[in-house]
């Protein structure tokens, strides 16, 4: 049947379902598609922390946002254009969030008295006049789906599972994709089981085919390439990416690479990322908890390993004794914390940026080490590789900040030439020095030499315990204490010589700068440059380095008549400021829903705040 | 000194003595203090074990054991308090040319650090742990520790401990231990002895030094190393020979069924062929379970080598898995890695 081509930019479409309903899959598959079709796209997952919670209920919804485009894509967007539900609660979720006038898909199929009572409808929403003001698609998913499957010896249970593949049959065909490139992909995921590999193109193909045959798709959709830097692409979560930039600074440094970890959602897929390379050198230990995670770390950076632990909020706190263990034996070590909501174990499954402060200062004494913060999933690929050339160079630990926004989201990822990442460099001692001594520095940058046990003529003891100046013999000495305490906060300040000069979005003057930091880079900008377009005068300082802050730091803050520092915590970063730069004076603007900012609340906020005066 | 089967460490060129490790550190532990017959005895063995002194690594945790990589003039680090067999785990799976010995106590390795002590056991990783069991809190002055006897009075138990104290050796072999010894500190060759067979085991090796806290419990352990006491109540297991002990050397160990029992040689028509014989390599940890078990008054306590296993170490373990991940998989390089799955070109 011909449709009527509707020509757009971008759109946003939501896979959602029951946990078990495989939408986390549906919605991956569709991004990869949208990607090899030339378009540039965001993932955001959005699921529960059960496993299967109950199903057809609210607590067990799952949901894959995808937004793709021909313009850059920055964020997963605001709202979807399309919304595909798997069943009454999935619906019910995220009703919500579809745009007034978008598509809802449902399998028609799951509607039943029951299953609408346990999502919270009291009659059925897809006949009672609910869904008004969108655009409908009542598709029987479980019934075709069977039919499609009638004639091939499957169990039930494994026909059933194959209902996400009718949905993103039916989206392919509104996306005018042929879903060809997908054949392959099960062909090989079901080596072994060809039956499933053919059940899944089978149902495939028939949600394609009713996309086709039915009246219900008025048009089909086109969004023409988008105008990418040339080069080799792929899609990548901001996990795996961090993971990778770890092994490139590996690689590039010449030092092995050590994981100590323990399984902590959202951060667990760097640990099981980097067990997979074993061929890079890779050592890997999961850990019996969170202290042995960095403790062993810390034993293999004394050794001479690219070390590394990876964790969330709670096991961050875990690990803090230690980390200062490390600031003291000013050893190299990367601590990567993706953050979620907390406190305590909070909001296992959901973002927020409310461990800054623990970064910073969650550690007994006077304990300075560098922070820094990732700001989108291909970023993480980057800031994992500058925290381990920091780290490795200045001899100290570096604590990265990641969120489960960007752990879990993805993004298009221009593969880089690994050789020409910058070099690392570490300050390993030379085999007898005569000159040698623990904690003699470098002049310049006051960063000790890394003497490597099995090293000739360099045997040395190091702990927790205060150190003399130079020799790192145990002292308790008052002077000697307070000289140390400034040395180590020197050589961290002294990174900022180090570290690119904070950048600005827009105009160097202006009514408005807006700060953000982190994982909420796409919102920012997005909304920033959205104003910008309509004439405002607002610019925006994202920032990835936290401490030490970038050495224009006052100058970036001081071309404004008006600072806003919007951050997904209480306030953070903005409070850290008010006590670096005091001299300014700051607003606020924070969410702590476990959400990502929408682009439009953004918005507002920056237009309320210009026109006060 | 032969038979060294791991060929990973290497030996040194030179012959080593005492003096190659005498580190410049002046050894601040209490006159009297058993810690320094065990210094004495690693400084002997160190030597003996014949691998260069730079490959020797000393971690340590918190407390009075603690401050031992101080003095001793090998890679040391100082770690924080229970954490010293995580740490020394890293080191050793990092870099497994290292000899990794950890210093330890009961309360470092027992009680906060007790995660650690049996996670590095049950994996099996490549390291020395001395534990000196002193039954106290020494650097904070006087607390109960988790071997403290049950009833001690103490500065947090004015009225006598509740708690069960662990076995070491118990606790050790139910961690999956492939290696357990136990010396005494007033018993230099015999502490050289357990730590040269400690080194020269492949696998977690505990080696429980019973050692004298001369402040806080002085004499914890007479009944066990006091000159009246010792002959009656240690038993020096050697590997290959029956169990007798005493000072006329005629009692012995003998299985009676499914339990230990002290019997008198000569006596009853027990004969030295009733004596149980030691076998420490069997794989099997039933009879080194009841030996490390064994305790006055009814027994003499064990010492010298338990239990000495063959299992695969954790260290072997991740060297091989890297190595023929290496010769197996495609992915050679960090490019390989980015270019690897779905990707592709835009112009």
């Amino acid at each position: 049947m011909v449709k009527k081509v509707q020509r757009r930019d971008e759109i946003v479409v939501k896979f959602a379902g029951d946990s078990g309903d495989g939408m986390q899959l549906t919605g991956s598959l569709f991004a990869d598609m949208a990607a090899k079709t030339g378009l540039d796209l965001a993932t955001f997952p959005d699921y529960p922390a059960e496993i299967r919670a109950p199903q057809n209920t609210l607590a067990g919804v799952s949901g894959f946002q995808v937004r793709i485009g021909s313009k850059r894509i920055e964020t997963t967007g605001d709202q979807c254009d399309i919304l595909v539900a798997m069943n009454p609660a999935s619906l019910k979720a995220n009703l919500k969030w579809v745009k007034p006038g978008g598509t809802i898909i449902v399998d028609a199929d799951t509607f039943t008295p029951e299953t609408n009572q346990k999502a919270g409808f009291s009659e059925n929403p897809l006949e009672n006049g609910t869904l008004g003001k969108y655009y409908l698609i009542k598709a029987p998913v479980t019934t075709l789906t069977r039919a499609a499957l009638k004639d091939m010896k499957l169990d039930g249970k494994s026909k059933e599972r194959t209902r996400n593949m009718f949905v993103l049959g039916f989206v392919c065909y509104l996306m005018s994709w042929k879903p060809d490139s997908l054949l392959a992909y099960f062909k090989e995921k079901f080596k072994k089981k060809p039956e499933l590999a053919e059940a899944n193109i089978v149902v495939l193909k028939a949600g394609y085919d009713y996309a086709d045959t039915t009246e219900v798709l008025p048009s089909i959709i086109h969004i023409s390439k988008a105008k990418m830097p040339p080069g080799r692409y792929r899609n990548i979560t901001g996990n795996i990416a961090t993971a990778w930039g770890l092994l490139a600074a590996s690689e590039r440094s010449g030092r092995p690479l050590y994981l100590g970890s323990y399984p902590i959602t959202p951060a667990t897929d760097i640990l099981a990322e980097l067990a997979k390379h074993k061929s890079l050198g890779a050592v890997v230990l999961q850990a019996e908890d969170e202290i042995a995670g960095i403790c062993s770390a810390i034993g293999a950076s004394f050794t001479g390993s690219l070390a590394v632990t990876s964790t969330s909020g709670p096991g961050f706190s875990l690990k803090s004794e230690a980390l200062g263990l490390a600031v003291m034996t000013e050893l190299p070590l990367v601590v990567i914390d993706v953050q979620r909501g907390g406190p305590s174990t909070g909001l296992p499954t959901k973002s927020e940026q409310s461990d800054l402060m623990q970064a910073l200062f969650g550690r007994n004494g006077e304990a300075p080490l560098v922070v820094m913060a990732a700001c989108s999933p291909a970023d993480c690929f980057y800031a994992a590789y500058e925290a381990s050339k920091i780290a490795l160079e200045h001899m100290t630990p570096v604590v990265l900040l990641s969120d489960g926004g960007i752990g879990n989201g993805s993004q298009l990822f221009r593969i880089p030439d690994v050789k020409s990442l910058p070099s690392i460099n570490p300050p390993i001692a030379k085999p007898n020095d005569p000159e040698y001594k623990p904690y003699k520095r470098d002049p310049d940058t006051l960063v000790r030499k890394w003497a490597l046990p099995g090293t000739e003529g360099l045997r040395h003891r190091i702990g927790g315990l205060e150190k003399e100046n130079i020799t790192g013999t145990v002292t308790t000495d008052p002077l000697n204490h307070e000289l140390m305490v400034q040395l180590r906060e020197q050589k961290i300040e002294k990174i900022a010589d180090f570290i690119a000069p904070q950048e600005i979005i827009g105009n160097q003057t202006g009514d408005l700068l807006v700060v953000s930091w982190g994982g909420t880079l796409g919102s920012t900008q997005a909304a920033v440059e959205e104003m910008q377009e309509e004439g405002y005068s607002v610019s925006l300082a994202h920032f990835r380095h936290i401490l030490p802050l970038p050495r224009n730091t006052r100058e970036v803050l001081s071309g404004f008549k008006k600072i806003v520092v919007c951050e997904l915590n209480r306030g953070q970063f903005v409070n850290y400021l008010r006590m670096k730069y005091p001299e300014f004076s700051y607003l606020q603007y924070n969410k702590v829903q476990a959400l990502p900012f929408t682009i439009e609340e953004l918005k507002n906020t920056f237009e309320k705040i210009i026109k006060e005066a | 000194m032969a038979d060294f089967q791991n060929m990973t460490i290497e030996r040194s060129s030179v012959e080593l003595t005492k003096q190659d490790f005498v580190s410049d550190q002046m050894v601040r532990w209490c006159p009297g203090c058993g810690n320094h017959a065990i210094l004495s005895a690693v400084a002997n063995v160190f030597p003996k074990i014949g691998y260069r002194k730079e490959n020797f690594m000393i971690v340590s945790g918190i407390g009075c054991s603690s401050r031992f990589p101080y003095y001793v003039n090998t890679y040391g680090f100082h770690g924080i308090h229970g954490r010293a067999l995580a740490i020394a785990t890293g080191m050793k799976i990092a870099n497994p040319h290292l000899s990794v010995w950890v210093a330890t106590g009961d309360g470092d390795s027992l009680a906060i650090g007790g995660n650690h002590f049996i996670h590095a056991i049950r994996r099996n990783v490549d390291i020395n742990v001395l534990l000196f069991n002193n039954q106290i809190y020494g650097l904070t002055k006087g607390q109960y520790s988790p071997t403290t006897p049950m009833g001690t009075v103490t500065k947090t138990s004015p009225h006598g401990t509740i708690e069960h104290p662990f076995n070491v050796g118990e606790l050790t072999l139910g961690a999956q231990g492939t290696f357990f010894a136990r010396a005494v500190d007033n018993n230099i060759p015999l502490m050289t002895e357990v730590m040269f067979e400690a080194a020269k085991h492949d696998g977690t090796s505990v080696v429980e030094i019973l050692q004298n806290c001369v402040i806080f419990a002085d004499k914890a352990h007479e009944m066990i190393t006091g000159k009246e006491y010792r002959d009656e109540n240690q038993i020096h297991l050697r590997n290959g020979e029956p169990m007798v002990f005493g000072k006329n050397r005629d009692k012995g160990i003998r299985l009676n069924g499914t339990q230990l029992e002290v019997v008198k040689i000569g006596e009853n028509g027990i004969t030295i062929d009733d004596i149980l014989v030691h076998d420490r390599y069997q794989q099997d940890p039933g009879i080194h379970l009841m030996l490390a078990k064994m305790a006055p008054p009814r027994f003499p306590v064990a010492v010298g080598v338990i239990r000495s296993a063959m299992y695969p170490t954790y260290d072997d373990l991740v060297t091989q898995k890297i190595q023929n991940a290496r010769e197996k998989e495609k992915i050679k390089t960090v490019t390989d890695l980015l270019n690897s799955g779905d990707t592709w070109e835009i112009q």
